[in-house]
């Protein structure tokens, strides 16, 4: 005894009218993959380019109640950054992490479309100098990527140095925005 | 000891694993009426799974849910559909021969056939879905089954 696509939806939708879901999620496809998007009430709270295990970390972050839902506003937003129409997300943001890695995350929110920062500029912003390595990781955690925009962020060098969804979709964001690279 | 706590699976596995079967108990329990009683059931779950202290017994945790909803519903609306819509991918024999008569079953009988013949449920946990004991859930399967033979006699 199969439950139909309504009757299957006609929960979902229920479910999301009572206020009963601690976070919803959903897939969205993209140039650069399918994106593991999520939300709470509060705002967008993942991007993540591996989709296996999310839900568990979703459990676990921000409790057991994890429903799959279309995130429409989410997707539209990132179908627009992708064909290049837009330049800023208007996304509330459900940002939950330690203070150091949200004064990075702040600064790293204003890095503009299509300039490059390197990780230690970033550290001196938040005024942590000498915290580059610490920053690094922070940029390695970023719980929203590509609306957080860690893919600006290089080595002093100017090297691409490392970004979760691979080297190769970091170097295509930047050219999607035009970014000078050395 | 060594039986390390399971944590509580997202609801969205919990909800896969078991719309389904639950669907098809409730087919069973109350026909054409299933569909309503089956969204309150995981709206249920729903509202009460950020409570839940540990993952064991979900499957049966679910059940109870369910069958709550069904009691509910057929005290309520006692007129019986007549089979409602039946599903047949029924293991156990009796139960297949059977099942089509379910619907004139006492409501704790019927649940109590539905669940263990039909869902393989053992009585300890059909016991917690009756809110009974398990001799209690033991003595209303064995009351219905001795009343579907009746029942099947009469019409064979």
């Amino acid at each position: 005894m199969n439950v139909t696509p309504e009757l299957d939806s006609r929960f979902r939708d229920a479910a999301l009218r009572e206020g009963l879901v601690d976070v919803r999620y959903d897939i969205v496809e993209s140039p650069v993959g399918e994106l593991f998007v999520a939300a709470t009430e509060r705002g967008l709270c993942r991007i993540s380019y591996h989709p296996d295990g999310m839900e568990d970390v979703l459990a676990s972050t921000f409790g057991p109640r994890v429903l799959r839902s279309p995130l429409d506003d989410v997707r539209r937003e990132l179908d627009e950054y992708f064909e290049g129409r837009r330049r800023e997300f208007d996304l509330p943001l459900d940002v939950r992490v330690a203070p150091f890695h949200a004064d990075v995350l702040a600064e790293l929110a204003r890095v503009p479309y299509g300039r490059t920062d390197t990780y230690g500029s970033l550290a001196a912003k938040v005024g942590r100098p000498k915290a580059a390595r610490a920053v690094g990781t922070v940029m390695n955690r970023n719980p929203i990527p590509i609306v957080l925009p860690c893919h600006r962020i290089l080595g002093a060098n100017g090297s691409l140095t490392g970004y979760a969804g691979g080297l190769d979709v970091k170097l295509r964001l930047l050219q999607l925005e035009g970014a000078m690279l050395i | 000891m060594g039986d390390v706590a399971q944590p509580i699976p997202p609801f969205e596995r919990f909800y896969l694993e078991h719309r389904d079967e639950v669907l098809g108990y409730l087919r069973r329990l109350l026909g054409q009426r299933a569909e309503d009683a089956w969204q309150e059931t995981f709206l249920r779950a729903l509202r009460a799974y950020n409570r839940l202290q540990h993952a064991r017994n979900l499957r049966s945790w679910v059940f109870t849910i369910a069958t709550n909803v069904a009691m509910d519903e057929l005290r309520a609306k006692p007129q019986l559909p007549v089979d409602g819509v039946v599903v047949a991918e029924i293991e156990r024999d009796a139960f297949r021969e059977l099942e089509h008569l379910t619907g004139g079953l006492p409501p704790t009988e019927r649940a109590a056939v539905v669940l263990r013949y039909g869902y393989d449920l053992p009585y300890a946990q059909i016991a917690d879905a009756l809110g009974s004991s398990e001799d209690a859930a033991r003595a209303a399967a064995s009351s219905g089954v001795r009343r579907l033979r009746r029942t099947h006699e009469r019409h064979a």
